[in-house]
């Protein structure tokens, strides 16, 4: 994953970054399915491998594969740098403090889960406690996110057909970074 | 694109399976992984698929805007109608267990109804989306 990552960087053909950002989500769905999240990594390599890598190309068909030449001093870079660095220490320090992967005694474990995991299959039917618990005990939770996809979904459909009628019959095409 | 032989065959050969692969994935969330927002997903990328190879034109022909800017309202109102209709039956907002005799089929029932919802919305987003993307370059 580092690997894509730093080719990602890297790169100046867009049409490979996209490729290898599916890679990356792939990598991650991978991952996923090792932590014994399905139902996330299910959804990672729908969305993230397909999807988003379909529409980051139909970006790209309406923009350019090429990516322009950085007029940014090597300062400014070397100052993103050290940025990211600190940026990655302290999430590295913070995460010291959280408890070990699978440990029992986590407060996550703790609080309601064992509940939804004891009482769940009688409570609701339904055998994958992933669904029950998305659907059923925090389903207010779910309606928000399906209303998130709906805004979504509006505001594109809005930004296109604004777009259109607002274009003059002369075709002019925008300028490096339209699309997404 | 009239002359990819091979990829409209394959193409029309898979995208069946791809909408049943899709349905299995909606319906079957409750057993295995999967859900809604997966099943959304996969449905869209059958659309997207046949987009891509038959040309948007035509693809907007099988699945007219007007048919998937309904679905995408469509599929929020079956969650948040599940939610009225547990009200009416005297329960709290998008609490099943009222919704059929049996508390637990009534669970089963609402959470079978709303991942249906959450599926409609997210297909048709995904297909609105790829549609505005890919109609804008002409």
């Amino acid at each position: 994953m580092a690997m894509t990552v730093y080719m990602v960087v890297r790169m100046q053909n867009l049409f490979a970054v996209v490729m290898l950002g599916g890679i990356y989500s792939l990598l991650a769905a991978a991952l996923l399915v090792v932590l014994d999240a399905v139902d996330v990594a299910f959804t990672e390599a729908a969305v993230g491998a397909g999807i988003s890598t379909v529409l980051a190309l139909g970006a790209l068909a309406l923009t350019t594969s090429q990516e322009k030449e950085s007029k940014r001093s090597p300062l400014y870079s070397a100052a993103i740098v050290v940025v990211a660095m600190v940026t990655w220490a302290a999430l590295i320090l913070g995460s010291l403090d959280m408890p070990l992967y699978g440990d029992p005694t986590a407060p996550i474990h703790q609080h309601v889960a064992d509940r939804y995991i004891a009482e769940g299959q009688r409570e609701t039917g339904v055998p994958n406690i992933v669904t029950a618990v998305l659907a059923s005990y925090r389903g207010f939770d779910t309606l928000g996110e399906v209303m998130v996809i709906f805004t979504a979904g509006i505001g594109v459909l809005l930004a296109f057909s604004a777009a259109k009628t607002r274009r003059p019959p002369k075709d002019e095409t925008d300028g490096g970074e339209g699309g997404a | 694109m009239t002359h990819h032989l091979v990829l409209r065959v394959i193409a029309k050969l898979l995208i069946p399976f791809i909408m049943l692969f899709g349905l299995y994935v909606q319906f079957h969330g409750d057993f295995g992984p999967g859900g809604g927002f997966q099943a959304g997903v996969i449905f869209a990328s059958a659309f997207i698929l046949y987009a891509l190879v038959f040309g948007v034109d035509v693809a907007r022909k099988v699945a007219p805007d007007w048919a998937v800017r309904t679905c995408i309202a469509l599929g929020a109102l079956i969650y948040g109608g599940t939610g009225l209709v547990s009200i009416f039956r005297g329960g709290n907002y998008l609490d099943y267990s009222v919704l059929s005799a049996d508390p637990v089929a009534g669970q089963h029932l609402g959470i079978l109804v709303i991942e249906v919802g959450v599926g409609v919305t997210v297909a048709s987003v995904m297909m609105a989306i790829f549609f505005g993307f890919a109609g804008r370059g002409r």
